[in-house]
């Protein structure tokens, strides 16, 4: 899947993880993909689970490289 | 990324989270413009959250100087600001509180004259007056000008606040018409003050003023606050426009700036146009 919209957090931490993606998505278009990199373990729990609580449609989460992965989320309101 | 540097995100992420504000309402509180008129009691609450809530300018309306009656109150001042200009000592405590923060001082005192030059460069004023005439000038200039005001006022156990949005709702004059007549109200250096109290309808109006710049919740406009401390009794009052009223009615009677009249019924202290309480 293509994002149109890519954010490498790798090094950041949470809150700042969720703060950021938040950004970004409030940037982008309804419908719209988000692609998050984060390698702060906490984030990969916490960063789908926010972005939910938005309303927004969290399409994958998965693994890509020791200690990182990848969050796929579709901007919904 | 709304243009925020790291800084600013750290600093405002607990704003940036809120789903109410969000990036978006962060940056338009970083463009906004609020007057504070008095950098006392009321202005000390008012100027110091929003300054660390990023509002990009502020203006400070007091010509008078820290005096130590003033601390018990007065958080944007210290004991070792006694006898200087309550501008000064603010700009000092703002600006350690948000660097960011782009700071107008107007150490003059508030007339007929420039009250509507003072109000027209800002977004909302936020009225922090410790007297009728100051308070009742700023009132009249706001409904004019269709400026946003945010009231409160304070005496002894007691406080109100109210959001004045000219054409949404009731103006200060639509509840309370007329200035008491001199002597009628006591001021807070005759009747005293409970120091705390200040901290409560100071940050009420801080928060209205936000509300107000980013549109969001729902302000106390149609409604006055009043607070009654020692009692410990919060009430909303619901309050309608008044059609008589002489400035915001059907047939209003104040018209134009320049029946703006300061009336004669100040204190006899010295900067009366402006002291904060």
């Amino acid at each position: 899947m293509k994002a149109d919209r890519e954010l490498d957090l790798k090094g950041e931490i949470c809150p700042y993880t969720f703060v950021k993606s938040k950004l970004a998505l409030e940037e982008i278009a309804v419908g719209e993909v988000l692609r998050v990199v984060v390698d702060y373990p906490p984030a990969v729990e916490n960063v789908p689970r926010s972005m939910e609580n938005e309303g927004n449609e969290v399409l994958s989460v998965q693994p890509i490289g020791p200690s990182q992965w990848e969050i796929m989320v579709r901007k919904v309101g | 990324m709304f243009g925020f540097s790291e800084e600013e995100i750290r600093r405002y992420s607990r704003h940036i989270i809120l789903p109410e504000v969000g990036g978006r309402g962060q940056k338009k509180l970083r463009e906004s413009r609020v007057l504070v008129v008095g950098a006392g009691g009321l202005g000390s609450p008012v100027a110091m959250y929003l300054a660390a809530a990023g509002i990009g300018t502020l203006g400070l309306v007091d010509m008078d100087r820290v005096e130590l009656s003033n601390l018990q109150r007065q958080l944007l001042h210290t004991t070792a600001d006694a006898g200087e200009l309550k501008v000064e000592s603010a700009r000092r405590r703002l600006a350690a509180l948000n660097s960011q923060l782009r700071l107008e001082l107007h150490p003059v005192r508030l007339g007929a004259d420039n009250v509507a030059s003072l109000i027209s460069g800002y977004d909302v004023v936020v009225d922090g007056v410790d007297n009728f005439p100051a308070r009742y000038l700023l009132n009249d200039a706001c409904v004019l000008a269709g400026k946003p005001l945010v009231e409160g006022g304070l005496l002894r156990f007691h406080g109100m606040a109210m959001t004045i949005v000219p054409g949404s709702g009731p103006c200060y004059r639509c509840v309370f018409p007329e200035p008491p007549p001199p002597g009628a109200v006591p001021s807070c250096s005759e009747a005293g003050v409970i120091g705390a109290a200040a901290g409560i309808i100071g940050t009420v109006q801080a928060t209205e003023a936000i509300k107000v710049l980013l549109g969001i919740g729902r302000p106390l406009v149609g409604r006055v606050l009043t607070v009654d401390v020692l009692e410990g009794t919060y009430r909303t009052v619901e309050w309608g426009k008044n059609p008589r009223c002489p400035v915001c009615g059907e047939h209003p009677t104040i018209t134009s700036l320049r029946e703006l009249a300061e009336y004669d019924l100040a204190c006899d202290l010295p900067g009366a146009g402006t002291r904060a309480p």
